[in-house]
């Protein structure tokens, strides 16, 4: 059902942990529909995000999407890990099952979150961040019997 | 250990060899329609009611009251939406359980869009029906009372007979979906007023596709499947002769194994829930300690999702199964752990194991540690963990 890639960042998940007076944490996601995500980013005076470290709870597609937007956003700078969408995720792993996309958008606003931490803490307003909602939820289908 | 370790036998069994043997000659050599007149054919009609004579004695019915259908879904379909037609004259409420497989909540659902009211009975944290309940939601127009034999997901079995007695004293058909339960453990009918069960026979070392549904005689129910006058009229359709010998076969060697097998799975399964609980820490186990099926073993690990872990226990060669809502496709987990209480984040994070008698007490153990070696990586990568453990 995951495609190669998805299995080896669920497997081998790169930067998994947490950092030390980080420079921005963001949690998002909810219990309840299973998937929670939390990103730490360490990022230095010159706004270039030095390293990132993710917690997930959630299934195999979570943790691949998590892993590997830790993966996108490493050395990149703030205004170019803002760039960073769900899509992108989603083609570095080669494509994730229809029921999984959630799981993309969930590791988009992770990343949005924690730059929105860093930009509170610095008192700083970044271009084009928006207040991340703490809760994704799909709609969900309603089938018909 | 390179080879496979099968833990999901309520999702499906090994057909046994023994059963595959006695369908063939059915494929090829004999392979008339039990219809026909010549005797080639109707020897076919005599392999079919054998099948069926087996399958009722292991019921404690009559042989004119079991009725071949394509699986246990089909046979639950038309246990609640052909009685619920045929005795539309007398009312329009069914009364049901949270915990169903959806086999029949589903074909509830479909009728309380048609008009039928159905009441959804809760069960106890264990998952067991409240009988006061039950009576308190029977109605001058309920028809039907279907509750589940045994649950698919926690191994609860239910108190059937006393189901039955209140049904009967309130003169209400009694259907039960056996599909975990037939051949696993008792049952009589009789003894235990049931009107209606279904069952199948890939659940018990039988062929795919294949199932059957009791209709105690004198019930009134139409048929689902209009055409040929096939199963006396009621389920139409070219007999499976295969399937239906397999089912017979495999009903046959289940009965005849029942006892040892039940203590086998029972003694392998205490061991297992034993381990798990001891050595794995923030684990629960769900339904209730006694009154399950011999075979069933049903976890929640705390702070991890399910569907993780059965990856990577498949990872390590062993099939499993769990009420996470990842493996289903849909956002909520079970209805069933819902049901018995559980909080949405520990639904997520449940494992059934289900046995079978060719399981073994290494295999057991292998498995113990790899749900240890699982449980603790995904903890350790696990937000909600990582919050508790401040906490403390």
């Amino acid at each position: 059902m995951y495609t190669e890639k998805v299995m080896d960042h669920f497997s081998n998940p790169r930067n998994v942990g947490e950092i030390e007076n980080a420079s921005g944490v963001g949690t998002v996601g909810n219990a309840k529909c299973g998937d929670i995500m939390r990103m730490y980013l360490d990022i230095d005076e010159t706004g270039v995000i030095q390293d990132v470290k993710f917690k997930t709870f959630g299934c195999g597609a979570a943790v691949a999407t998590s892993s590997m937007a830790t993966e996108l956003v490493k050395g990149k700078t703030v205004e170019e890990a803002l760039k960073i969408t769900n899509k992108s995720v989603m083609e570095a792993l080669d494509g994730l099952p229809p029921v999984k996309v959630h799981c993309s958008l969930l590791a988009e606003e992770a990343i949005h979150a924690a730059l929105w931490d860093y930009a509170e803490k610095n008192n700083i307003k970044i271009e084009g961040l928006e207040k991340p909602k703490s809760d994704i939820h799909e709609e969900e289908e309603t089938i018909e019997y | 250990m390179e080879k496979k370790i099968y833990l999901d036998n309520a999702a499906t069994t090994r057909t046994r060899p023994e059963v595959v043997d006695a369908m063939l000659p059915y494929f090829t050599e004999k392979f008339g329609n039990p219809s026909s007149v010549y005797e080639f054919a109707s020897q076919n009609k005599k392999a079919v009611d054998e099948a069926r004579g087996t399958i009722a004695k292991a019921l404690g019915a009559d042989i004119t009251e079991v009725y071949f259908t394509g699986g246990g879904t089909e046979a639950d379909n038309w246990a609640i939406k052909a009685t619920a037609e045929a005795y539309k004259a007398k009312g329009n409420h069914i009364i049901t359980t949270k915990i169903e497989h959806h086999a029949v909540l589903h074909t509830c659902e479909y009728l309380e869009k048609n008009g039928y009211e159905v009441t959804y009975l809760d069960v106890d944290e264990y998952g067991i029906v409240k009988l006061d309940q039950l009576e308190k939601a029977i109605k001058p127009t309920t028809i039907l009372i279907t509750i589940m034999f045994a649950n698919n997901e926690i191994g609860t079995i239910q108190p059937i007979k006393e189901i039955g007695e209140i049904a009967k004293r309130n003169k209400i058909l009694f259907h039960t979906d056996a599909v975990q339960a037939f051949a696993q453990v008792d049952i009589n009918v009789n003894d235990m007023g049931i009107d209606m069960l279904s069952a199948s026979a890939h659940k018990l070392n039988g062929p795919k596709g294949i199932g059957f549904l009791y209709i105690k005689k004198g019930v009134k129910i139409r048929s689902l499947i209009h055409g040929g006058a096939q199963e006396r009229q009621r389920r139409a359709g070219t007999e499976n002769v295969p399937g239906v010998v397999g089912f017979g076969k495999a009903v046959e060697i289940a009965m005849a194994t029942m006892e040892d097998r039940a203590k086998k799975e029972i003694e392998l399964r205490d061991y297992l829930i034993k381990r798990v609980l001891a050595e794995v820490p923030y684990t629960r186990l769900n339904g209730d300690r006694v009154k399950r099926l011999p075979n069933n073993a049903n976890f929640s690990f705390q702070f991890i999702e399910g569907e993780s872990l059965l990856i990577m226990l498949d990872m390590n060669h062993i099939c499993a199964s769990s009420g996470s809502a990842c493996t289903s496709g849909s956002l909520d987990p079970s209805h069933v752990l819902l049901a018995i209480g559980l909080p949405h984040e520990i639904a997520h994070g449940s494992l059934r194991l289900t046995l079978s008698e060719d399981n073994t007490v290494e295999e057991i153990d292998y498995t113990v540690e790899k749900i240890k070696e699982i449980v603790d990586k995904l903890r350790k990568m696990s937000p909600l963990y990582e919050d508790f453990t401040r906490k403390r």
